[in-house]
Order: structure tokens, then sequence, then C-alpha cells
């Protein structure tokens, strides 16, 4: 009872945290309901009995990349977003995917009711620090290792990208320093000759 | 009746503790901050606070009157909602890893010394006797989820959105850079801490609070400072500019930005903020205790005292408390000593030492463990 109270709880924040996320036009709310949006559905991960994912769900996006993008956002001071006119057809493609979305859940609730109802197995306990750790190391290594491969090639290229702006900006300032003190240099010996 | 109250019995034990727990930590909070000002005072050549009662121990409940009564400032242009909500997620996500704490060992039996005494009244009787039945193996945490480290890095984290948002809604230039520079400092030095955390829980084989203080529980020998000494001093530096203390006060460093992000916080919600800061302090301290120096755990006590009866348990719980004060301590002791760093040192020392090094020593310790375990 306290289980489904607590759901229907936890998962009308994190509904009512979304809309208000597409509905803020200021890019500071939306961050802010984002967060909302992530901390109820770990809140959603405690009572489904998997803390190991809840932790990390606020460890990772609460806590690591939405407080990148609120500094961003707090950096750039970005103004109110006004509405594009010529990025009308964008309402359509929304469209479709939210139904597309709504007919995917149909489908989930369809085949949940469809399945038998069976108890859950309780010696698997797939929510445990040890039963994620051992399935990703073992079952699932190779899938791990790329995503791994893949975030080090992400991390890799931002690096290179970042550089690729500055570095001739430094030799720039730098050769423009040693002209102009070439030129300093000149006039000084110029003007003791004189 | 008796099937309602029964099924409500866990809520309300839950509940108690809860209430005892955040009391306890907020009073050592509480004294922390008059701890702070006389221990200043004494390293300084002055005499501290010594006006609100004997010896000035009344300063905290003056303080808190003050704050109470002080008038509640907003700001003209602020940004109103965000504004009031700051305070709140500060104080909230400084609160929440309370109930993580490991306050000392399981007492195996609390309650039945009580029973032989009410037995013979009617209904106490059963129901002292049922609760000392529940009671058993009894543990000082209250909340038992096996990932109490990953628990208390994530909750902490959080926090920075009450300074961030508290800097960018004010409306104030030296507010938005106390919030920016606060948000980019707890984002590099988030990433030491969290790297030098690895260590212990590597050594230990468990995320649990409680896990990791058994595994140090044989002898002083055994805690992880010896063998994670460079992981203790990283997480030491970094829980330092976790917390904003000095040397890394930059948020609120007096001479460049008035007060940081809470420049135009006054009254009740400035006093938020100030208690988040050390509750976070209490917490951080914790965490150092916890992973480096033991927790709970006093060397020779199981031979003095049985482990499991309520002395001990006791005892480790003043060992437990004592130990974090004495890292509250060092954080007013190096708030005396230390200057403030530049930003620009700041970050240089958060990425490019802090880092490698907390990286180095979770590489060090995963071939050790690796091959010690063969």
């Amino acid at each position: 009872m306290i289980g489904t109270a607590l759901f229907f709880l936890f998962a009308g924040l994190a509904i009512a945290c979304a809309i208000s996320m597409v509905y803020h036009r200021n890019p500071l709310y939306s961050a802010i309901s984002l967060v909302g949006v992530f901390i109820a559905l770990s809140c959603l991960y405690v009572t489904l009995a998997a803390p190991f994912i809840a932790a990390v769900q606020i460890l990772i996006y609460a806590g690591a990349i939405m407080v990148l993008v609120v500094f961003v956002i707090m950096l750039l001071n970005l103004e109110e977003d006004r509405p594009h006119s010529r990025l009308n057809y964008l309402y359509a493609l929304g469209g479709g995917l939210g139904v597309l979305l709504l007919a995917q859940t149909f489908f989930i609730f369809y085949a949940v009711m469809r399945s038998p109802n069976q108890p859950a197995d309780q010696t698997l306990s797939p929510g445990k620090t040890l039963s994620i750790g051992q399935a990703m190391y073992t079952e699932y290594l190779l899938p791990v290792e790329i995503v791994g491969v893949l975030l080090l090639m992400a991390v890799i290229g931002s690096v290179i990208l970042a550089r690729k702006l500055t570095a001739p900006q430094i030799e720039l300032v730098v050769e423009k320093e040693l002209e102009i003190r070439k030129e300093e240099d000149a006039k000084d010996g110029l003007g003791i000759a004189l | 009746m008796e099937q309602v109250l029964k099924t409500a019995f866990p809520f309300i034990v839950i509940s108690v503790g809860i209430l005892l727990a955040f009391q306890g930590v907020l009073m050592i909070v509480a004294y922390t901050v008059l701890a702070e000002r006389k221990v200043l005072g004494w390293m300084q050549g002055r005499v501290g606070p010594n006006r609100v009662g004997p010896w000035g121990i009344l300063q905290p409940f003056a303080d808190l009157l003050k704050f109470i009564f002080k008038e509640d400032l907003t700001p003209d242009k602020s940004t109103k909602f965000v504004y009031f909500l700051a305070p709140m997620v500060a104080l909230t996500c400084a609160l929440m890893p309370i109930v993580m704490y490991p306050f000392g060992p399981r007492i195996a039996d609390p309650l039945s010394w009580l029973v032989p005494y009410v037995a013979d009244i009617q209904y106490l009787g059963d129901a002292v006797a049922w609760i000392a039945e529940q009671a058993k193996n009894m543990p000082l945490t209250i909340a038992r989820i096996d990932v109490g480290v990953l628990f208390v890095l994530g909750i902490t984290s959080v926090g920075v959105y009450g300074i961030a948002l508290a800097g960018w809604s004010s409306n104030s230039k030296y507010s938005l850079m106390g919030g920016l520079r606060s948000s980019a400092q707890m984002i590099s030095y988030e990433l030491a801490m969290g790297t030098s955390v690895i260590g212990a829980v590597l050594l230990a084989g468990t995320l649990d609070l409680n896990g990791i203080i058994l595994a140090q529980t044989q002898s002083p020998f055994k805690w992880f400072i010896i063998p994670q000494f460079i992981g203790f001093v990283v997480f030491l530096i970094s829980a330092f500019a976790e917390t904003n203390r000095v040397p890394f006060d930059l948020p609120e460093a007096e001479t460049e930005l008035v007060a940081g992000f809470h420049t135009e916080y006054s009254a009740l919600k400035f006093a938020l903020f100030f208690m988040a800061e050390y509750v976070n302090m209490f917490t951080v301290s914790m965490m150092c205790t916890v992973l480096f120096l033991g927790g709970w755990y006093v060397p020779g006590l199981s031979y003095l005292v049985d482990p499991g009866s309520i002395p001990y348990a006791l005892i480790s719980h003043v060992a437990f408390i004592g130990k974090i004060c004495a890292f509250l301590f060092l954080y007013i002791w190096v708030r005396a000593t230390l200057p403030r760093f530049r930003f620009d040192q700041l970050m240089n020392f958060g990425w490019k030492f802090l880092l490698p090094v907390a990286i180095a020593n979770v590489i060090l310790t995963i071939v050790a463990v690796f091959f010690l375990n063969r």
C-alpha cells in the first residue's frame, strides 16, 4: 500500500517536473526541472530495490552533468528562448515522436497484461551492487569495454577541439610580441646610434 | 489496534531515530560554530565570545535568535522562486546524508533488561516484550542501503545547486561570481574526492559505510590511513575545497566578492546557508573518519567490554563523534593558519596535481589488491 502511494507520489513528481521542463522558456528553469525529474526517478529506483542505480543516477546525472549545464547557462547568461517561426516543421516531428512513445507505452501495458503473473525470483536481487558488478565484468564485458572506449574517444575529441581553437592564437600572440620587441630593439638601437 | 501499531512500529522507530540523529548533529554543528570563534580567538590572542552564559556557551542560541528576528530582505530584481529555493536545496542536501551515518556498532539485545520490570503490568508488559524482541541486533544507522558511499557523495554533489542558484538568482555581480567560482571549484574537486575514495572501497570490498568500518576492526594497523595514506591526503584536501573552507574559500572571499554567493541573503535564509556549510563539514569529516580512521572502532575495547553490549556501543559512539570532532578542529586550525589560494592556483592544483595523484593511487591499489588476493 505504502509502496503504491510512494510510486504515485514520485511518478507524479517526475511527470510534473518533465512538463515544467518543456513548458518553461527560461533555460535555467528547464535545467532545474530536469534535475527534479532525475531525483524523482532515483527515488523510484530506490522503491524498486535498486539503490545502486538510484545513487548513480543522482551522482552522475543530477550531480555532474546537470551541474555543468547550469554552470554553462549561468556563465553565458542566456536570454529567454524566443519561439522560432521557421522551425514550425519540428512541431510535426515532435508530435509524431510523442505518438510513437505513447504507442510504445500502450504496447508495454498490453504485453504486461498478457504475460502470466508470477512472483520474481527472490535469490536474484538484480539491483544489488555485487550482482551489477558481476554482470558488467563477466557477461557484458564487451559492451562495457566498447562504451568505455567510446567515452574515452569523446573526451579526447573534446580536448582536441578545444586545443585547435586556442593553440594558434597563443602562437600568434607570441609572434606579435616578438615582432614588437624586435621593432622596439631596433628603435632603441637607432636611438642610441643617433 | 494492535496490528496497526505493529505495522506502524518500524516507521515510528525510523522517525525517532531521524529526530535524535538530526538533533544531535545540529547541536554539535551549533557548537562547532562557537568552537570556531573561540579557537580562532585563542589562536589570534583574543578571548572570543564570552558574554552569553558562562564562557559564552549559550552564544549559538543567541545567534539563532538574532537570525530569526533580523529583517528578511529580498532583492527587488531577483528571481523570486529560485531565490527562495536555493537555501532550501543547500540545507536539505546537507542534512540528507545524516541518515547514512554509521553512529555505532550493532547492539545485540538493547531492551530485554527492561522486560522483567514491566512484566506484571497488563498491556505494557506484552508490548515491551514484543519491542525488545524486535529490537534485537539493532544497528545504529537509520537507513541501511548498501551503497552508502555513493549516496553520500551523490547528495553532497547535488548541494552545489544551492550555491549556484543562490548566486544566479540574486541578480548581483558579486553573487554571480561567487556562484560561478563555487560550481567550478566543486566540479573540479569532486573528481579528486570520488577518485580518492575508490582506494578505501577497493580494500574494504564494499560500498556500505558500516561494512568499510568492519573491514578495519581487527587492529589500528588495519585502518586504511596506513595503506591509503595518499588517498587520505587527497580526500582531506578536496574535502576542504568541497566545503568551501579556508584555504579554498574563494566563493565567499570577502576582499573580492563581499560575501560571495550569499551577499544578498539576510536573516534566516543566510542562517540556512551557514548551517549547510557546517553540516557539510561534519559529513565530510564523518566520511574521512569512516573511510580512513576506522569509524567507531576503538582499539582493544573488545577485550574490555563484550562486543554487542550497550556500554560497547556507547563508548564506540563517543569515539566516533570524538574522531569527527578532531577533524572539525583541524578545519578550524587550518583556517587560523593558511591564507587563501588564488583562483588559477586552485584550478591548477585540483586538475594538474590532485587528480593525477588520486588516479595513480587507484591504479597502485588495484594492482596491490589484485596480487594480494590471488
